[in-house]
């Protein structure tokens, strides 16, 4: 990949970072209000996927685990030990190594906070 | 590849795409905003059915309309396992009910057999003119019927099922197994790249390896294939060795594998050297997109559709996104997991675009599952992102089950493989 888009990507991810940390801000604030909490689009995208395996809502049928229900620490703290291989797993060491630890961080706060809310 | 972006157009994409993430805080999903929105979808398959539940998920105030002629879908996935003896028809079959009745989706009973991008509007056979501001089309596929000399759709139906629409064929080819005299050939004749399901036709093999050990051991399968290599091979063909010793032999191209013509009063196929007559005959054709697609232009001159990987939309015509086994998407494989992904992440982008806004950069998602035995199941996985040249891989991330999985790890596999396709049906037709 030629450096200038390696350049962008990096860029892409810092920027949507800090997007994510504002967002985290935001969000509390509204719900305080009693307003609907905001949601980071880009930890919205990057947890469509889950639900084809673990099922809607990451509530699963059958041995699968749900992970609806736990917390964003624990996914986080799941996801990254699936992609470093300190947790042995069957498919989702393959998943999760396809995520930086920033995306880890931002699905874990869709799927633990914003994903079970908004059901 | 036709999904190629300029350098200068992904700088692009890339920029807007993070300008369109810090607007997005701001402009929150508006009830009344929404409401005016109308998106139409054709085809309540993998990919379609996926976009109108995630459309209605994500934004309740869309109104969404889903065309789907069949008041029954009936999976591929899985289909093999009927061939195998390990489900049934009605185990594998969905409906429109919760979609319509649960969801809030106008189901409409009806096949799209036109579509004006300009006007923004898609006839029905039954007369109807639905209008639209986004359009998504997830027709599936269609086959070259006269890409293989001697077939025909007629033949599919009486004597050659192709079983690669599930439904009315995969019930014509259980009847044949089911009829075959032990001792009897049982050919498969896949196609060369790209097509549905590339593990599809091995899986097959497996499990129709699988039903003939049982009822019929002195029986063989046959697969005669055109291309060098295929899907997750080293994979299966261990899995043959242990399972099925001595029953399934694969002829690629340099010994007989491609296919000259067929002839159905003989029950026979011609290859370069020589032909192979058998019991059953499971001719699996060429394909392109569904005819719809080509009706409405969509499909440029490989007989799939270019669209920009960031939001499905096509690059031919503005407003109209295209989705699954039809679309042109780079490194992603034509199947049902990465059909729904795509639908869902253009459900996303699409409500963003109603909206004025950039789609954020997608996250698309795949993994086929198959199974060679009953606890004896392996998969491929994907995760991808974009790049100039389209859609690629990630480096480092997916891959296959390994070689060396022990016992416990494949039957795993095989439990999880049950597992998600109960939690995607759900998560597609509810
Ligand atoms: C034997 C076999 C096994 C498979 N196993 C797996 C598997 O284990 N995992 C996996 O992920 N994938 C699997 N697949 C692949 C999977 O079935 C397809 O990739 C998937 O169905 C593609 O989804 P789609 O939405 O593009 O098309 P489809 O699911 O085919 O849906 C298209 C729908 O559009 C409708 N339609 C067509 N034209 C019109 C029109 N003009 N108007 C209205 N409606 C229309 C059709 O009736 C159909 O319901 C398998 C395929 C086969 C053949
Ligand atoms: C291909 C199917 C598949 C996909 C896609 C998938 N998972 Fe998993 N997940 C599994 C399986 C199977 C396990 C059990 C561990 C194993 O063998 O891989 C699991 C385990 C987990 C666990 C551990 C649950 C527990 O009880 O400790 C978490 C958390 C999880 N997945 C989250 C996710 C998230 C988040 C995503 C989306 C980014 C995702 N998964 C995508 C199949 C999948």
């Amino acid at each position: 990949m030629p450096s200038m888009l390696k350049m962008l990507l990096t860029a892409g991810l810092v920027a949507s970072m800090s997007v994510a940390v504002a967002a985290k801000g935001f969000a509390s604030a509204k719900a305080k209000a009693g307003g609907v909490a905001k949601v980071d689009p880009r930890g919205q995208v990057l947890s469509l996927s889950c639900s084809g395996c673990h099922g809607p809502d990451g509530k699963s049928s059958g041995v699968i685990p749900s992970f609806n229900g736990k917390s964003p620490e624990y996914i986080e703290a799941a996801l990254k030990e699936f992609k470093s291989g300190e947790r042995v797993s069957t498919v989702m060491g393959r998943h999760a190594k396809g995520y930086t630890d920033g995306e880890i961080h931002l699905i874990a706060e869709y799927l633990g906070t914003v994903g079970k809310k908004t059901k | 590849m036709s999904t190629n972006i300029s350098r200068r157009d992904f700088s692009k994409l890339l920029a807007t795409g993070v300008a369109g993430a810090s607007l997005g805080l701001f402009g929150g999903v508006g009830t009344a905003f929404a409401a005016k929105y109308r998106v139409v979808v054709i085809g309540g398959g993998f990919g379609g059915a996926s976009t109108a539940r995630y459309l209605k998920k994500l934004d309740p105030a869309l109104s969404v309309t889903l065309v789907e002629p069949k008041a029954a879908y009936v999976t591929c996935p899985f289909s093999n396992w009927v061939l195998g003896g390990l489900r049934t028809m009605p185990q594998i079959t969905r409906n429109y009910a919760k979609l319509s009745g649960r969801y809030g989706i106008n189901v409409v009973p009806d096949s799209a057999v036109a579509i004006d991008p300009v006007k923004g509007t898609v006839t029905l056979k039954g007369g109807r003119v639905l209008g639209y501001d986004r359009l998504v089309v997830s027709p599936g596929i269609d086959f070259k019927w006269s890409a293989i000399a001697g077939y025909s759709q007629e033949l599919s139906e009486s004597k050659m099922p192709h079983a690669y629409q599930a439904g009315a064929q995969t019930v014509l080819l259980q009847q044949q197994l089911h009829a075959m005299n032990d001792g009897g050939t049982v050919l498969i004749c896949p196609p060369a790249n790209p097509f549905r399901c590339p593990p599809g036709p091995y899986e097959r093999a497996s499990l129709v390896a699988h039903y003939l050990k049982q009822h019929k051991p002195k029986s063989k399968v046959i697969i005669l294939d055109p291309k060098e290599k295929f899907s997750k091979q080293g994979l299966f063909t261990k899995g043959w060795q242990r399972l099925y010793p001595g029953m399934i032999e694969w002829r690629g191209p340099a010994a007989g594998g491609k296919l000259i013509s067929v002839d159905g009063s003989s029950m026979s196929v011609k290859t370069d050297l020589g032909d192979v007559k058998a019991e059953v005959i499971n001719i699996i054709p060429p394909q392109k997109a569904g005819s719809i697609a080509f009706t409405a232009g969509l499909t440029d001159e490989t007989g799939w559709c270019p669209v920009n990987p960031l939001s499905f939309e096509s690059t031919i015509h503005k407003n109209i996104h295209v989705i699954g086994d039809a679309c042109k998407a780079g490194a992603m494989p034509k199947s049902g997991f990465a059909a729904s992904s795509q639908g869902k992440v253009t459900a996303a982008a699409i409500i963003r675009l109603l909206k004025g806004q950039e789609p954020v950069q997608p996250s698309l998602v795949n993994t086929c599952y198959s199974l060679i035995g009953t606890d004896y199941g392996v998969s491929v996985a994907g995760v991808y992102q974009l790049s100039p040249t389209g859609i690629i891989d990630i480096p480092g991330a997916g891959g296959l089950t390994p070689i060396d999985a022990s016992d416990d790890q494949l039957a795993q596999e095989a439990m999880f493989a049950e597992s998600w396709y109960n939690n995607i049906v759900r998560d597609i037709w509810g």
